[in-house]
């Protein structure tokens, strides 16, 4: 049942309780009562919206940056990583496998306030190597959501 | 002039439902739950494989009865899924859909005269391919009392000594109906006492809610008797691809090789190639599209139960029945009313048969967002049609 509340509500955080509980074959209560329990539970961590920011005309610059580090003692990768995470404007922070460490998703109204922050905040903490900062051009999929516009259905109205 | 048209053919009526369906599509704005394939797009994957082989130039005729691979999955696929094994080299046939392996069943096994069950409310074909075969149809009406599912008193009651082939239409296009096990094995023995051959119409296989599909040719001493037709369209979203089979007895899939190879020569050989990797790695892809199916499924179970529509659980395919008995009006008249009202299209039940009258086809290969919108509009011209039946 968790894992059909989640799949659904990934999708689509805005579904009304009676419906869902309709949709999966069971009753409000038992869906209210899962979805309470993840929120403790932190398995749903919030709910947010997915923004086509271009279309709102508000458009900010995304960049992805890859950043090289020197994990520090006793800590590994942690201590870093806080230290960039905290940043607001900081959207996401990965430590991956391959050439570098980590991977982050940073926003900012302009490129130069992207290129401040990597080269006032990113790249004078301590352990931080190297970045290489990539903007984003254009999204065509975000969230599982493909952006782009799709045509429309050629089905036919009507057939046995 | 000499009349230039066979009268086998002329003799075959238009489809009634024909007229309707042309103004239907005519129609501006018009939103539909009239449509019999998928809303999913076939599997990227699928569709990817399908322009890999287009890219390697793979665009040649292939074997008369397949793609040695793809027949050799096919066989993997039902074993695992319908519990039936059957000899990729005699015992498959790749069609232009299941509709093909319906046709040339029918011709491989008819002799003139010979007498075809058909239980209806079902898919249109059965009657005009057995008529043009040479065949007898005999129609089963079923009963929304037994959910539509066809009973062994029925069925022994329509046998005659002409009777020679079954047409077994399960999971149900347009009622939803299907046969459990338990359903199937009183007809498989009988289909032995008299002598009958199956033809098991399973093109909805993937897509039950609740219990999984049975074949009856998985049942004992029922292989033998049976041509098993399944095919791409529904399951894997691939209704242009025009892809299906046929799977039976080697002395009949013989026979109906050779109707394929003069008729067709061999189904499209881009589709069969992106079909292998349907069945290889599409497993996931096929679920979602049925839990996606079953929650609409349920959304509108729940919706009729609380408009007050009478209708029965549907656990097969994606349609849904309910009656308009209380309104009483024909399928037609309500379907026609429906139309020009709140500019929604469904499928009068006379479309599957006589027995259709008083029911309606809803398909839910809809989008949940599209089906509020329509069920919005069935509510409310149900409602006025109960206010001006209270006057």
């Amino acid at each position: 049942m968790r894992e059909q509340i989640l799949k659904y509500i990934e999708k689509n955080s805005r579904v009304n309780l009676g419906e869902l509980a309709v949709l999966l074959g069971t009753d409000e209560v038992t869906i209210a009562n899962e979805i309470s329990d993840m929120e403790k539970e932190k398995i749903i961590c919030g709910y947010h919206t997915l923004i086509d920011w271009e279309k709102a005309g508000l458009d900010e610059v995304t960049a992805l940056i890859e950043v090289r580090v020197t994990p520090q003692r006793n800590q590994g990768f942690e201590r870093i990583a806080e230290r960039i995470y905290n940043y607001p404007e900081v959207k996401s922070v990965y430590l991956i496998s391959g050439a570098y460490d980590y991977l982050i998703t940073l926003e900012g109204k302009t490129l130069l306030e992207i290129s401040k922050f990597v080269a006032e905040k990113l790249s004078p903490i301590e352990g931080v190597l190297s970045t290489s900062t990539h903007f984003i051009l254009r999204k065509y999929k975000d969230h599982g959501t493909i952006l782009v516009k799709k045509e429309k259905s050629e089905r036919v109205l009507v057939m046995p | 002039m000499r009349n230039p048209l066979s009268k086998l053919v002329t003799g075959i009526e238009p489809s009634g439902i024909r007229k309707f369906f042309d103004v239907v599509n005519e129609m501006e704005g018009a939103i539909s739950l009239g449509v019999g394939e998928p809303d999913f797009d076939t599997p990227w994957r699928i569709r990817e494989e399908g322009i890999y082989t287009l890219e390697k130039g793979k665009t040649f005729y292939t074997s008369n009865a397949g793609l040695k691979e793809l027949k050799e999955e096919i066989c993997k696929y039902l074993e695992r899924k319908a519990d039936v094994s059957y000899d990729y080299v005699h015992e498959v046939v790749v069609t232009v859909g299941g509709s093909e392996g319906i046709d040339i069943a029918l011709r491989a096994m008819l002799d003139p005269g010979d007498e075809v069950l058909i239980p209806q409310p079902s898919y249109v074909s059965y009657l005009p391919c057995t008529v043009l075969a040479g065949g007898v149809p005999v129609v089963i009406p079923l009963q929304e009392k037994n959910q539509f599912r066809l009973t062994a008193e029925e069925l022994e009651e329509a046998i005659t000594d002409k009777t020679k082939v079954l047409v077994l239409p399960f999971p149900n296009n347009p009622t939803g109906a299907i046969m459990t096990k338990e359903d199937l094995e009183p007809i498989a023995k009988l289909v032995e006492k008299y002598d009958l051959y199956v033809i098991s119409d399973e093109i909805y296989s993937e897509l039950t809610y609740g219990e999984k599909h049975v074949s009856i040719a998985s049942l004992p001493g029922m292989k033998e008797r049976t041509v098993l037709i399944n095919g791409f369209s529904k399951g894997f979203a691939m209704t242009g691809w025009r892809l299906g089979y046929a799977c039976g007895p080697a002395v009949i899939i013989e026979q109906m090789l050779k109707i394929h190879q003069y008729a067709i020569m061999c189904a499209p050989t881009n589709s069969q190639y992106a079909a292998i990797e349907g069945l290889r790695n599409c497993d996931d892809e096929v679920e979602e599209m049925r839990q996606a199916y079953n929650q609409r499924r349920r959304f509108l179970v729940h919706e009729f139960k609380r408009m007050g529509l009478q209708c029965f659980e549907p656990f097969g395919a994606f349609y849904i029945f309910p009656s308009i008995q209380e309104f009483g009006m024909t399928s037609e008249e309500f379907a026609n009313a429906f139309l020009q009202e709140e500019k929604v299209a469904v499928v009068p039940g006379t479309a599957f048969g006589k027995c259709g009258e008083g029911f309606l086809r809803i398909s839910y290969a809809y989008s949940l967002e599209d089906l509020k919108i329509a069920l919005e509009r069935l509510e409310r011209f149900i409602t006025k049609l109960r206010e001006q039946k209270g006057k």
